[in-house]
């Protein structure tokens, strides 16, 4: 099916650019441009016209249930456009902005991958399908957010961001385990119509909750979203305001019809989402750099989003999607417009760009245009979906849960206000130190090109919010199939010019406050102190490493002497106490040996005593090889002869290598320093020797089943072309077994290699240290 | 180490070829008799071991062998695709086939598919036998108290 085609088709542009074009970036971003607009005709075409939703499944697991299931709804539609038409506007944008940059090969690559992960994230229609997808774009954006790998802070943005939206991504995979544990489907519409209720629902829908929220960076996970801004501009356009951070938003938007009428849902959603809403506004009124108000104010309209959706009412649906896509719109083109102001004057500070009204004025007027879309401001998109918004929530009857999602609302919508009106007031106010940009102006002194390519894509933003603002009602009818498709009722319609009533009085009072708020809003105040979050974060962080580093301590203590008695008396004492439990094995035919197997065994223990008593390493090693060559005969004498053979040359190659490793060691002068006291030597020595014997005899009388070999010595000749049975083993019945050791000894051969050759290194250097320090 | 000429010569001459070939004859033999991959691989590797013994360098037809690693590699390489080769005919992974062909002069042999993963056994075996004395018999030993290395 095509969609499977697009989704693969951004993983092969992809792949091409990380490992086929790494010379020519360029190339693999038109290529990308290619794929992102053939997307977005794809989903079109495909749905316009279509009485029902296309839908595809690939098994993946059947058995499991786990299936890869695409349905391309209308708020698939919606949002895949989004995905591919705002990708096609970064990565153009991003072609001019990394010019002279070398990470942008790598950038390219991993925005494709991004591109194609977050297209099949919007349109799955499995729990479990959404997931890998998730699971993907966390990966992706934590390779974004640290594309300039060399900064400190970018990595441990970067770390934070992963580690925060992966835990979420773990809570959601529980979730869906229970969901899929308890009702046999993970997809949406089949749990809708399973309509989850009870403990379990509430537990996994809290479950699937957290991962909404990690993603989303509500509270108390939104720290992480204004680190991100590490990344360069159009990964913080792209994937950190207008597509990943929408995937919690899209999770809730499929699952709120589930789980809306589950006790702890409606709670949580509103309870976060108002919280989010007011710490991000008040965040972005006081942050200094542009980029960071913009940062903290997608967590407060992520805050707004979060309410619409989750709270589970039809207009709240509906004017969340509306929401939703005015907010993609107008943030995308802020960020890219901060973007150019940065690439222009080489600051983002809000104190300094207003002097980018001389330099690009056609893209500052762009950007204020995306402004009074964020603030609502008729006649522009974000107006008309902000009024929708209040009416929704004033219509809405949910008791107390509802008044504090409607006032929480109206709070953060001051909020928005102000900081919009605050970053207008920072555009149009002449900056005081205008000499010192006109330095930086001409290090920034890029083609007319580049410049072009860099204001197209927030000109057309800031055009599209004035243009859907007038047009409002045409594009509120195009917003019904996809508001529908969450929820049948959610059928409604936008308006430029709603008529005088409730929400709009409202409204006026928010503008008109936040708009004082925001003028009066000091551009310079800098409260340089980490946020809360991060902190916490990082302390948990650090805490976690310095346990983990002291508990390896104590378990790596890097002594063998511990290892090995540990492990010994470890394997000793699990036979034992079993055999305490269930009873000792019968000493029966202990006694059945002949007086030569006999004989050969007090050889055996004679000279495994002069092991334990020799001081001498090599003479000690001599008498071991002993040993290993009476139980070679033992096994020649009980009728086993491969075993005898293999034992007797691996007996002589392990002497051999005994000596050569012994050769190198130094002699022994003094009694070695003993970590154990000899007597708790003597004690794990002899719990081996009484354990060991103990588990044999057990093992022995334990038998339930006809011994296995009568089957393989029926099956030798036949099936195996073999009579010689333990070979045939080794080779063909227990094959897996027999390739598995040779994967350990050879891994064991190249350790022995590598030890030695670090150990020379080391020793070279030592001597040409010492040679530099003679002459 | 052996200085005794005699003896270099008698390993050089006859041990080494005939060893060879008795490791070579146990690893076929093992299917129907004691022997096998395992065992071949050991004793090749006590050929090598005794040519160290002789202060020589391993060698096979007077050459030395320079990289032990390869080998390793090819054992392992060839066991795999023992392994994963029926799963491409429809098998199970390591699922025997026997072929009976007429040789001239020699007369009907039998040969099973696991002998090339007895043979990936032996290559290893051999591989870690060589390793083993490359690495701990030559550097940080005797050895390299000398100035230079591989002098000897």
């Amino acid at each position: 099916m095509v969609f499977f085609a697009a989704v693969v088709a951004h993983f092969a542009v992809a792949v091409l650019a990380l490992i086929g074009l790494r010379r020519r970036p360029v190339i693999a971003a038109c290529a990308g441009l290619v794929v992102l607009a053939g997307t977005a005709l794809v989903v079109v075409t495909q749905a316009i016209g279509a009485t029902s939703a296309p839908r595809k499944t690939i098994e993946w697991l059947p058995l499991l249930g786990f299936n890869f299931t695409f349905q391309v709804d209308g708020f698939a539609v919606v949002m895949a456009l989004l995905v591919s038409l705002l990708g096609f506007g970064v990565l153009a944008y991003s072609i001019a902005y990394f010019e002279h940059d070398a990470t942008f090969t790598r950038f390219v690559g991993l925005f494709m991958a991004f591109a194609g992960s977050m297209t099949g994230l919007v349109l799955a229609e499995d729990l479990f399908t959404m997931f890998i997808f998730w699971e993907l774009t966390s990966v992706w954006s934590f390779l974004l957010i640290g594309l300039h790998d060399k900064s400190e802070v970018a990595r441990r943005s970067a770390v934070r961001a992963l580690l925060t939206t992966g835990a979420g991504g773990l809570c959601m995979l529980v979730g869906i385990g229970l969901l899929q544990n308890q009702f046999g489907t993970t997809s949406f519409a089949q749990l809708r119509e399973a309509a989850p209720t009870g403990k379990m629902a509430s537990v996994a829908a809290s479950l699937l909750l957290l991962g909404a929220f990690t993603k989303s960076a509500q509270f108390p996970f939104h720290f992480w979203l204004p680190g991100a801004m590490a990344a360069p501009t159009p990964v913080s356009a792209y994937l950190h305001s207008a597509t990943m951070v929408k995937a919690g938003i899209v999770l809730l938007a499929r699952t709120a019809p589930i789980f809306g009428d589950t006790g702890v849902w409606r709670w949580w959603v509103v309870l976060a989402g108002v919280i989010t809403m007011l710490i991000g506004g008040w965040r972005a009124l006081r942050e200094t750099d542009a980029k960071l108000v913009l940062a903290h104010s997608t967590v407060s309209q992520l805050g707004l989003l979060t309410v619409l959706f989750g709270i589970g009412s039809p207009y709240a649906t509906y004017a969340g999607v509306a929401h939703l896509v005015a907010h993609a719109i107008f943030k995308a083109g802020l960020f890219l417009g901060v973007g150019v102001i940065d690439h222009e004057l080489g600051t983002r500070d809000v104190s300094k760009i207003g002097a980018a009204r001389r330099s690009v004025p056609v893209s500052v007027v762009a950007i204020g245009a995306c402004l009074l879309s964020m603030a609502g401001i008729i006649p522009l998109f974000g107006f008309a979906t902000k009024e929708k918004a209040l009416v929704a929530l004033l219509d809405a009857e949910f008791g107390l849960v509802g008044s504090i999602a409607l006032w929480g609302i109206v709070a953060g919508s001051v909020f928005s206000v102000a900081y919009s009106v605050r970053l207008l007031h920072a555009l149009v106010r002449t900056p005081n130190d205008s000499a010192s940009n006109d330095e930086h102006h001409a290090h920034h002194e890029a083609s007319a090109l580049v410049r072009t390519t860099l204001a197209a894509p927030v000109v057309v933003a800031a055009v599209v919010s004035l243009g859907f603002g007038f047009a409002a009602s045409t594009v509120g009818s195009w917003l019904v199939s996809p508001s529908s498709a969450l929820d049948v009722k959610a059928v409604s319609k936008l308006a430029l010019w709603p008529g005088i009533n409730d929400a709009l009085l409202i409204s006026l009072v928010v503008i008109a406050i936040g708009a004082v708020i925001g003028w009066k809003a000091p551009l310079e105040d800098n409260s340089a102190q980490q946020p809360q979050g991060e902190r916490v974060f990082d302390a948990v962080y650090d805490a976690t490493i310095a346990g983990a580093k002291r508990i390896t301590a104590v378990i790596q203590p890097g002594s063998l002497p511990i290892y090995v008695g540990v492990t010994l008396l470890l394997v000793s004492i699990a036979p034992l106490s079993a055999t305490f439990v269930d009873g000792f094995g019968s000493l029966s035919g202990l006694t059945s040996g002949t007086a030569l197997e006999a004989s050969v065994s007090i050889i055996a223990i004679v000279l495994a005593l002069g092991v334990a008593v020799l001081q001498s390493r090599f003479t000690g090693a001599m008498f071991l090889g002993g040993v290993g060559y009476a139980i070679a005969a033992l096994f020649a004498l009980r009728g086993a002869p491969d075993l005898a053979v293999t034992q007797l040359l691996v007996e002589t190659l392990t002497i051999v290598v005994f000596l050569l490793a012994l050769r190198a060691m130094t002699r022994i002068t003094t009694r070695p320093v003993a970590r154990f006291p000899q007597i708790t030597r003597m004690f794990i020595a002899a719990t081996v020797g009484i354990a060991i014997p103990l588990l044999a005899l057990a093992a022995r009388d334990a038998r339930t089943a006809p011994s296995a070999s009568q089957e393989y010595f029926a099956r030798s000749v036949d099936e195996a072309g073999g009579r010689n049975v333990v070979n045939v083993i080794l080779v063909d019945f227990r094959g897996f077994d027999t390739m598995g050791e040779i994967v350990v000894l050879a891994i064991a051969a190249l350790g022995v290699a590598n030890l030695v050759r670090a150990a020379e290194q080391h020793r070279r250097a030592a001597i040409s240290v010492k040679e530099v320090a003679g002459s | 180490m052996i200085k005794s000429k005699i003896l270099e010569e008698l390993i050089d001459r006859w041990l080494t070829k005939v060893g060879t070939l008795v490791a070579i004859f146990i690893t076929f033999r093992g299917h129907n008799a004691p022997g096998g991959g395992f065992a071949g691989g050991l004793i090749l590797g006590a050929v090598f071991v005794l040519q160290y013994l002789a202060g020589q360098q391993p060698t096979i037809r007077r050459k030395p062998i320079l990289n032990p690693e390869r080998l390793l590699g090819l054992g392992l390489l060839l066991a795999l695709v023992t392994t994963a080769t029926p799963l491409f005919v429809g098998g199970a992974p390591l699922e025997s086939y026997i072929w009976s062909i007429t040789l001239p002069q020699i007369g009907k042999v039998k040969i099973v598919s696991s002998t090339f993963f007895d043979f990936g056994v032996f290559f290893v075996v051999v591989a870690v036998v060589l390793m083993v004395l490359t690495f701990l018999g030559t550097r940080g030993g005797a050895i390299s108290h000398e100035p230079t290395d591989g002098a000897g």
